[in-house]
Parts: structure tokens; sequence; C-alpha cells
């Protein structure tokens, strides 16, 4: 019974006490699950934080999720990308100035014997049109997140709305890119997925590429500081040294550097030199 | 010695439910030997020793105790989930005694338990379980003890064993109340005797004129064999 | 990858693996050891105390037990939240959040639990303790020492869920590489990543894990059963 007691309490201890004190040279960053299931973080961070001695803590979300978290305050830095929820988050005084940062590129995947055939195309409105008169099984993340949102842009563009008038066909998941690719996988649909996600993915088999190089597929990502005046006890000087290093000539070479299978999975594209 | 008395019952009265468990009870029980509560089954004897002891409370009537600590062995005594020894040691805590290696030595020596000090005592034999439930009564200390029933499930040999543990006890001074339906065990170790009757209290007499000379029917019907009750009709 | 070589990351000491087994370890285990205190505090209290609308309390302790993993993490995420109640303490995203969650979650498991196993031994125990005059609280622990076997196996239950369960450990842990992965969120991330093989591993060492705490606490019953009863 001491023995219980004392466990109990010094379990409490450690486990109250510790994380607040003991390290505090960190920062949170929240994200896309692209980012993070691709391994992109995996390669950068280690970079940073033998640059700089910050740790960086990841939390892997959608990205209409990720810019919630940092409306709570519960994050100090935001890694996203859909330019107009970002505007949006901006607009209202949560993040402090927005960066680009890199691009990747959306690419349509669909069963391997491709029964829209639709393989070799570079027209993704009208690959979106053929789909949708065949009325073929089409995945959609359903999350809110930035790849789901760039499907219903290019269905906009399409000029068509499954996602209102919910066809059977169409399939809203409400899960994350590997699991929107493990669901297509399953019942030999087409879905919309970041080519780092794809390239990373390790569930293939039954799945390939059928449209890619379409301008309209380019993925913008952008950094975010989460604004210090809207929750006090955002670590702005860690963040924005951060959001310098991504933006910096090492950053961005880190992230030109991840290659999976000899492929570039992301290209830098910062523009602005910050303080 | 002379007319001391241990427990004073007036017009006791329990009712669960619709029935009438005890009928008014009133008797004066002294200090000696052993008193006996005689009855036949179901005819309140569990009950009334509860009274006595605080465990249920009266509807009606007043119960007084004028002795020091009371223990008590249950009909159907609970082992607790541990060994003899410590059910021994758990009982003598609970009366806010200080522990006694040598009190615990005698206790096992004298019920003949002292080589199943450490065994679970949820696993010893029904007459094992009866002496430690016996034991674990006087590692209280008690000024008065309540058997109920103490021989109930136990062969001739085991019996006789608890009678003489009994008459020991009450030899140290111990005020013992026992219950039995047991003819021959009043006989042996009664002091006085109360008979009891579906829920009324039938006769209290000395041992002795109790069996040789009862005054009320009931009693010399029960004595008899016969099945009894208040009326003194046979049913 | 495959679910040969999550086996083989155990052989080869893996330090991100075992960081990984570490922490699930730690977190669930603490958890069990507080949701114990409190469960076993709780349920001994409702089984021997009475009060007006008890029974609904029963009630409520056993639907309880069904809690969703997620409905709990999302509560304790929005109490821990920067913006929530408890924001200002900085817990969300850490291991001590984590446990928190799997605190809540099972804490209701252990209380009714406890309470069935509290109320049939007080049943049992109940005019020999009074025939010895035992003060309430030490009738408490006299009932939650001689129900031990019993509460452990409760602790068991409760430790089994909390190490299964990913829902909330996934909402308010943030899933952190190197922070507050355990090994449910890792099998999660894999299988997103479509490493079915590799999650598929991790989930056999995860149960194995589990068989292994159960057959230890089982071992160690045993043996004290067989030495107290
Ligand atoms: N809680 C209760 N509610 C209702 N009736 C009860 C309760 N407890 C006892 N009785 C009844 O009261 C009567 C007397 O019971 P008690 O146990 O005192 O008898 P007894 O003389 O000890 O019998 P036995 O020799 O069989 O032990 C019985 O008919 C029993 O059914
Ligand atoms: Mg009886």
């Amino acid at each position: 019974m001491k023995l219980g007691k004392a466990l109990l309490v010094s379990a409490f201890l450690t486990a109250v006490v510790l994380p607040a004190s003991a390290q505090d040279n960190f920062i949170t960053v929240a994200s896309t699950t692209s980012t993070q299931d691709s391994g992109l973080f995996g390669h950068i961070l280690p970079l940073f934080k033998a640059r700089t001695g910050i740790d960086v803590k990841v939390i892997a979300q959608g990205t209409g999720q990720a810019l919630d978290t940092a409306r709570r305050g519960d994050a100090d830095v935001v890694f996203v990308h859909a330019r107009a929820a970002e505007e949006k988050f901006l607009a209202e005084g949560f993040g402090v100035k927005r960066f680009d940062v890199m691009y990747n590129d959306f690419v349509l995947i669909g069963p391997k014997n491709d029964p829209a055939q639709l393989a070799g195309g570079q027209d993704v409105v009208a690959a979106l049109r053929r789909l949708y008169e065949k009325t073929q099984p089409f995945v959609s993340r359903g999350d809110k997140s930035g790849t789901h949102q760039a499907e219903l842009d290019l269905w906009k563009v399409a000029g068509l709305d499954p996602a209102a008038t919910k066809p059977s066909w169409y399939r809203e998941i409400g899960q994350g890119m590997g699991a929107a690719l493990n669901t297509a996988s399953a019942m030999g649909a087409y879905v919309l997925a970041d080519r780092g996600t794809w390239l990373g993915f390790k569930n293939k088999e039954a799945l390939k590429i059928v449209v890619e190089g379409d301008r309209r597929m380019f993925n913008q990502y952008g950094i975010m500081l989460v604004n210090p005046a809207k929750h006090s006890h955002v670590k702005a000087q860690l963040g924005q040294t951060f959001v310098n290093w991504i933006v910096s000539q090492e950053g961005q070479d880190a992230i030109r550097s991840y290659k999976i299978m000899g492929e570039q999975l992301f290209f830098p594209n910062a523009t602005a030199t910050t303080l | 010695m002379q007319a001391e008395p241990v427990i004073t019952l007036s017009k006791a009265r329990l009712v669960m439910g619709q029935r009438m468990i005890l009928r008014d009870v009133t008797a004066v029980i002294e200090r000696g030997g052993p008193t006996v509560l005689l009855g036949p089954n179901g005819c309140g004897k569990t009950s009334l020793l509860k009274a006595m002891m605080g465990l249920v409370s009266l509807t009606s009537g007043t119960v007084d105790r004028h002795v020091g600590r009371a223990s008590f062995v249950l009909q159907k005594p609970v082992m607790l989930r541990r060994s003899v020894y410590d059910n021994l040691a758990f009982a003598r805590q609970t009366a806010g005694l200080p522990h006694s290696e040598s009190v615990m030595t005698d206790l096992l020596n004298d019920f003949s338990l002292t080589h199943l000090a450490h065994a679970p005592a949820r696993r010893l034999s029904g007459g094992e379980q009866q002496r430690l439930a016996i034991a674990r009564a006087l590692a209280r200390e008690p000024a008065l003890l309540f058997l109920d029933e103490p021989t109930a499930s136990l062969d001739v040999a085991q019996t006789r064993l608890v009678e003489d543990l009994i008459a020991r006890i009450s030899a140290r001074g111990v005020k013992i109340i026992l219950s039995t339906h047991d003819l021959g065990q009043a006989k042996r170790i009664a002091d006085d005797v109360l008979f009891l009757v579906e829920g009324q209290l039938a006769e209290q007499a000395p041992m002795a004129s109790f069996f040789h000379a009862a005054r009320s029917s009931q009693a010399r019907a029960f004595l008899a064999g016969e099945l009894v009750s208040i009326d003194g009709e046979k049913p | 990858m495959d679910a040969t070589s999550a086996f083989s990351l155990i052989l080869e000491r893996d330090p991100a693996l075992f960081a990984i087994v570490g922490l699930s370890l730690w977190v669930s285990l603490s958890a069990t050891l507080l949701a114990g205190a409190l469960g076993a505090g709780l349920g001994s209290a409702v089984a021997l105390t009475r009060f007006p609308g008890r029974q609904g309390v029963v009630v409520v302790l056993n639907a309880l037990m069904g809690l969703p993993p997620v409905v709990v993490g999302l509560l304790v995420y929005l109490a821990l939240s920067r913006s929530g109640p408890l924001g200002q303490f900085g817990i969300l995203f850490t291991p001590t959040a984590m446990i928190i969650a799997q605190t809540i979650l099972i804490v209701p498991i252990i209380a009714a639990l406890t309470r069935q196993v509290m109320e049939d031994l007080w049943g049992e125990y109940a005019d020999e303790l009074n025939a010895m005059g035992v003060t309430p609280w030490r009738r408490m622990r006299v009932l939650l020492w001689d129900a031990r076997f019993s509460l452990v196996t409760i602790l068991l239950a409760g430790f089994g869920r909390a190490a299964a369960e990913v829902g909330a450990v996934m909402i308010v842990g943030g899933n952190i590489d190197g922070f507050t992965r355990v090994m449910t969120t890792t099998i999660a991330l894999e299988t997103s990543k479509g490493n079915l093989p590799l999650a598929m591993g991790l989930g056999v060492i995860l149960l194995t894990i589990v068989v292994a705490v159960n057959s230890l606490a089982w071992a160690v019953r045993a043996w004290a059963e067989r030495h107290a009863g």
C-alpha cells in the first residue's frame, strides 16, 4: 500500500511538473498530414535543431483543423496549404504575416486498370468531368484539409458540385490522405492526392498516377507565426526563428534536398527574406 | 455475584416487514455461567442475540448492556480473506487492543490452530473455521461473548471440543450467551435457560429446573420433542 | 518495412521504437494508477454509502464504462486548450494531457466494477464487521484489501482499455514524433501511410505487451492468493 502511494505521488509529480519546467526550448507547429506523412519534417527538423537547438513539435492535422488549433492558441506556428483559409486566418488577426515556403503538386490517382481511361492525360478538369459522367467511384478527403479544398476548387472549375449533390459514387471519408489512399485502393476508386504523400505511401500495389502536371494542381504551402497579441503565451521569438529559417537559403535548401527514391517532393519558392 | 445484570431487555419488539419476530421480550440476564437461548428453528434466537449485540435495532422496547466489550460469533461466521493469524490480529485491532505476540500464540494454541496460522482462513474445514471464529471473538478480549449456534455444523467430536472451550472461557469470567436448538448441549453447558417460541419468551429458568420442572406447556412439549407454538397447542 | 521488420526493430533495440513503447507503458500505467485510486475510491464510496439518487449514480457509472475515447479526448482537449479553462498550464499536447484523458476514460470502468465487487463483499462481511464495531473508514480499507485480487483484475481491465485506445491520446497528445507518439497513434499513422505490414507488426507488439502485463499480474495474483486466500 505504501509503495502504491509513493508510486502514485511520484507518477503525478513527474507527469505534471517535469514537462512544464525541464524543457522549454521548443515550439509547437500545427501542420498538415501531407508534410508529416511524406517525411519532410523528419528530414528538415533535425537540421533546424542542429542549427538553433530548438525542438519542434509537430501536430499533423488537416489544414482547417491545424488553423483552428492555432486559433485556440495551442500552436506557435502554422505551416499549411490552403491559401484562402490562410488569408482568412490572417484577416482575423491570428497570424502575424504569411510567407510562401514551397509548393508541391497534386496528382490524380486511380486504380491500375483505369476503368475511366484517364491515364496519360494532363487536363485534370477534363478528367474530373469524365469521372462524373461515367460515375466512377471517387474518394474525397471530406475533412476540410488543404487537399480537400483543392479538390473542391477543381470540381468548381469543372462546373460540377458532387459534394453538394452527393451521388453514390462520390465518397467523402473525412480522414487523412493516407486513409483516403487506402480506401481508394480497397474500393478501386479515383482520388486526388498530394505527390509527397503518394511517393511516401507504401500500399500502392492497386493504384497508379493517371493525371499529373496540370498547373491547376500546384499546391502552395505557407507559414505563419501565430499572433502573440491574440495569445500572449505564444513563443514569438522561437517561432519567428523557425519561420525565418524555413524561408532562409539554408531552410529552402533543406526542403529541396528531401527526396524519396530520387524524386524531389517539395519545391521551395520563398520570395521573402525576413529580418 | 448476586443479581448482577449483564443485559436487561424490556418489551423488546422487532418487526420486519409484516412479521413480528420478537414479541415484547422482557428479561434480565445475570453474570455467571453460560446463558442458553433455546428454541425451535425460526423462533427468533439469532434475532434476539443480534438485538442484544446491537446489530439490529428494535422496533420498540429497550435493550441495555451493562458490561464492557462484547464479541459475537455468527451462526455462519465469515472468514476474512486473509490468513488465520491475520484474522485474529485484525479482530484484536478492531477492539483497539495493542498487538501482542503472546496473546496470539496462546489463542492459536488454545484452539489448536497453531499449525494453520499462516493458512488462508477460507480454506479451513468447517470445524476449524468455527474454532477460528471463536478464537477471533476472544482476541477482542470481551467481557461478554455471544455464540449463535456455535456447533450446528460440527460432528460429535468437534462439538465436544467446542463445548470444552466454552466451559474454559466461561471459567475465565467471560459471560457467555449462546443459542442452540440442541437440548443435550443446553443441558451440558447452560447455567440458565431462556426458552423462546415464535418470538416470545416462554420461559426463563435455571437449567436444572427448566429440564426437570418446566412450567410452560410449550417447554414441556419442546422437551418431549414435539412441535410447539405460542398458544401451546400442537399445530 | 514489414511485419517482420517491426520485430527486427525490437531485436535491433531501435531506440525510437523503445521510446514509443516506453511512453505507451508510462502513460497507460500512470493513468491506470491514478484512475485506480480515484475509481476504487469512488466505487467504494458508492458501494458503502446510501444517499438519495444513488441508483442514478450507479446507472451513470455503468453507462460511462462505454465512454467513447474520442469524446473524452475532445473534452480534455477543450479543457486544456489555451483557450480553455485550464489553458494556462500549457499541458495540451504533452504526455500529461494523455494521462489525464486516459484517466478520465477508465475511471468509470474501475469505479463501476469496484462498486459491484465492494457491494458484493460488503453483503458478505456486513454482519461480521458490524459485530466487530468497525468504523466506516476502516470498513472501506478492509473491504478494499480483501477485494484486492478482484481489484487487480479490474485494474487490468482499465489498463487494457487505456493501452488500446487511440482516439483520446491522438487528440490531446497530437501524436508528436518523439514526444507524444505512442503505440496506438503510431499504428494509426503507419496505417495512414499505407504501411500496413509495419502497422500490423506494431499491433502484434502492443498485444504482446498487454498480454505480458496481464500475465505478470496474474502470476502475482496466483502467488498471493496461494499465500493469503
Ligand atoms: N431480515 C429479515 N426480514 C424478514 N424476516 C426475517 C429477517 N431475519 C429473520 N427473519 C425471520 O425471523 C424469524 C426468526 O429468525 P431467526 O434467525 O432469529 O431465527 P432462529 O431462531 O435463529 O432460527 P434458526 O434456529 O433456524 O437459526 C425467521 O422466521 C426468519 O425468517
Ligand atoms: Mg439462528
